[in-house]
C-alpha cells in the first residue's frame, strides 16, 4: 500500500471496489487482497464477545450460530446487504469502509457498541464504530490504515438487539432509513440502550438522547414516544429519489419503536 | 502491468492461466477459458447472470478478480450436466419451460443448485428470496420458482 503512494486499494469482498473500477470511479495503482490474512477472515469468541475479521463474508457471519444467538440484529443487518451472490463475498468491514450513510451494517454495529481494531503504519488502535465515518464515502482512517476486525462485546442475560430498514421492495434495495437498537434489562427495567440510525444524515448516527429516553423505563408508550422523538430530532437527511426529508424523519421514529419492540422481545427470551 | 499466474480448479479440472490484474473472473472464464455459459448482464453484481460458486459459495463472477481465486475451486454452469446427462434442474427447466430468452438461465440454474445443495426442501418464500439476485425479464419468475420447487419435491420422493 505504501509503494502505491495513495493509489492503492484494499480488496476484501470486492463488491464495491470492482463496481467502482468498472464504472471508472477508481483506478487503483495497486490492489491488496486481504482475504489470505487469517485474522481478517475468521470469527473468534473472545472475552465473552466476538471478534469478527473485517473481511469475513456476510454469508459466513450468517451461518455462525452462536453469533446469531448473541447478536441477531447485527447478523440480520449484515445479511440484508445485496443478494445471496453478494453476501457470498461482501464483508462487514468493506460495508463500513465504503462509508455509505445507508449501509445496513452501520446502525446495527453502532447499536451493538462495536469496536474496530485498526492497523496502520504506526501500529494498532481501537476505534468505536460510530467514529469511523467522516461523510458519504469518507472515513476517518489515516492513509495506510485498514480495519482488521470488528469486536462485539459480551452479552449479559436479558439483552437483545434488532435492526430494521425501510425499503420500497422486499429485498435487494438500499435503506430509506435503517435503525439498530440494542437493549439490556434488569427485571422489566431497561438498564442500558444504544440506538443507531442510518440513511438520515451524512454518517451513521449514534442517538444518545433516544437511548437516554429508554434507560430507566419499562418501555412504556411514553418512553418509546420520547425515544422516537429523539430519533426524529437527530435526523439531518436529504431529499432524494428514495425518500423526502419529511418522510425519512417520520420513518426514523417509526422504526425506532418497532426495532425496540423486537429487541425487547429478544431480551426477554435471552 | 505484468500478468498474474493462477492455478485453480474449474468444474473439477485443474487449470492454469495468466490474467491481467484488473480482469474479472468472468472475463477469464469467458474470454480465456472459453466457458461462455456464464453471462455478463450488468457487470455490477445486480443481475446474477454470471453466478458461479467459489469453494461451494455462490457469488457473481463479475465481482471477483481472476487473480483472487488461486488455489480455489470454481463451479460454473458448464459443470452442471454430467456429459450428455442434464442435471435434474436443467431437465425440469426444459420440461416446464422455465426460460424464454435464456440469458439469465445459467445463473439461475447455478444459484438454484447452490440453494438445493444447502436446503433440499425449501419453501416457496425461501426460493424466491434466494433467487432475488437473479433477474429475469422474460418469465415473470413464476415458472422458475415452480420448476425449482418441483425438483425439490422430486428429490424428496427419490430419497423416500
Amino acid at each position: 500500500m505504501a509503494a502505491a503512494n495513495g493509489a492503492g486499494r484494499i480488496l476484501a469482498g470486492g463488491t464495491d471496489l470492482l463496481v467502482q473500477m468498472r464504472a471508472g470511479v477508481v483506478a487503483p495503482g495497486a490492489i491488496v487482497d486481504v482475504k489470505r490474512i487469517a485474522e481478517m477472515t475468521t470469527i473468534v469468541e473472545e472475552l465473552g464477545g466476538f471478534r469478527i475479521g473485517a473481511a469475513v463474508s456476510a454469508a459466513v457471519i450468517g451461518e455462525h450460530e452462536r453469533l446469531a444467538q448473541a447478536w441477531p440484529g447485527v447478523v440480520e443487518a449484515v445479511n440484508l446487504i445485496g443478494s445471496k451472490q453478494v453476501q457470498g463475498r461482501a464483508s462487514a468491514g468493506g460495508n463500513l469502509c465504503n462509508a455509505s450513510p445507508a449501509a445496513d451494517s452501520g446502525p446495527a454495529l453502532v447499536a451493538a457498541g462495536a469496536m474496530l481494531t485498526i492497523q496502520g503504519p504506526k501500529g494498532r488502535r481501537d476505534l468505536p464504530v460510530e467514529k469511523l465515518h467522516a461523510g458519504p464515502g469518507r472515513t476517518t482512517l489515516e492513509p495506510g490504515e485498514l480495519i482488521v476486525s470488528i469486536v462485539l462485546p459480551p452479552r449479559p442475560a436479558r439483552s437483545g438487539d434488532a435492526y430494521l430498514r425501510l425499503i420500497p421492495r422486499t429485498e435487494m434495495d438500499i435503506a430509506v432509513v435503517g435503525c439498530g437498537v440494542s437493549l439490556a434489562f434488569e427485571g422489566d427495567v431497561c438498564t442500558s440502550a444504544r440506538v443507531g440510525l442510518g440513511a438520515v444524515a451524512p454518517t451513521v448516527l449514534l442517538v444518545g438522547d433516544a437511548a437516554s429516553a429508554l434507560i430507566g423505563s419499562r418501555l412504556e408508550p411514553d418512553a418509546i414516544a420520547r425515544a422516537a422523538a429523539a430519533c426524529r430530532a437527530a435526523c439531518r437527511p436529504i431529499d432524494d429519489k428514495r425518500g423526502t426529508i419529511a418522510y425519512r424523519t417520520k420513518i426514523a421514529g417509526v422504526l425506532l419503536a418497532r426495532a425496540t419492540a423486537i429487541a425487547a422481545q429478544r431480551a426477554r427470551s435471552h | 502491468m505484468s500478468k498474474i499466474h493462477v492455478s485453480a480448479v474449474v468444474n473439477g479440472e485443474p487449470i492454469e492461466y495468466l490474467c491481467d490484474p484488473a480482469h474479472t473472473l468472468l472475463d477469464v472464464l469467458r474470454d480465456q477459458l472459453g466457458l461462455t455459459g456464464s453471462k455478463e448482464g450488468c457487470g455490477s453484481g445486480d443481475c446474477g447472470a454470471c453466478s458461479v460458486t467459489i469453494d461451494g459459495r455462490l457469488t457473481c463472477a463479475c465481482l471477483v478478480l481472476g487473480a483472487e481465486v488461486d488455489g480455489m475451486s470454481i463451479g460454473t454452469i458448464e459443470g452442471l450436466a454430467q456429459g450428455d446427462q442434464l442435471h435434474p434442474l436443467q431437465k425440469k427447466f426444459v420440461e416446464m419451460a422455465a426460460l424464454q430468452c435464456g440469458v439469465c438461465t445459467p445463473g439461475v440454474l447455478v444459484a438454484a443448485k447452490a440453494l438445493l445443495d444447502r436446503n433440499p426442501d425449501p419453501s416457496e418464500t425461501e426460493v424466491r428470496y434466494w433467487l432475488a439476485g437473479n433477474l429475469c425479464r422474460c418469465t415473470g419468475y413464476d415458472k422458475i420458482i415452480r420448476a425449482v420447487l418441483d425438483v425439490a419435491a422430486d428429490m424428496k420422493e427419490t430419497a423416500r
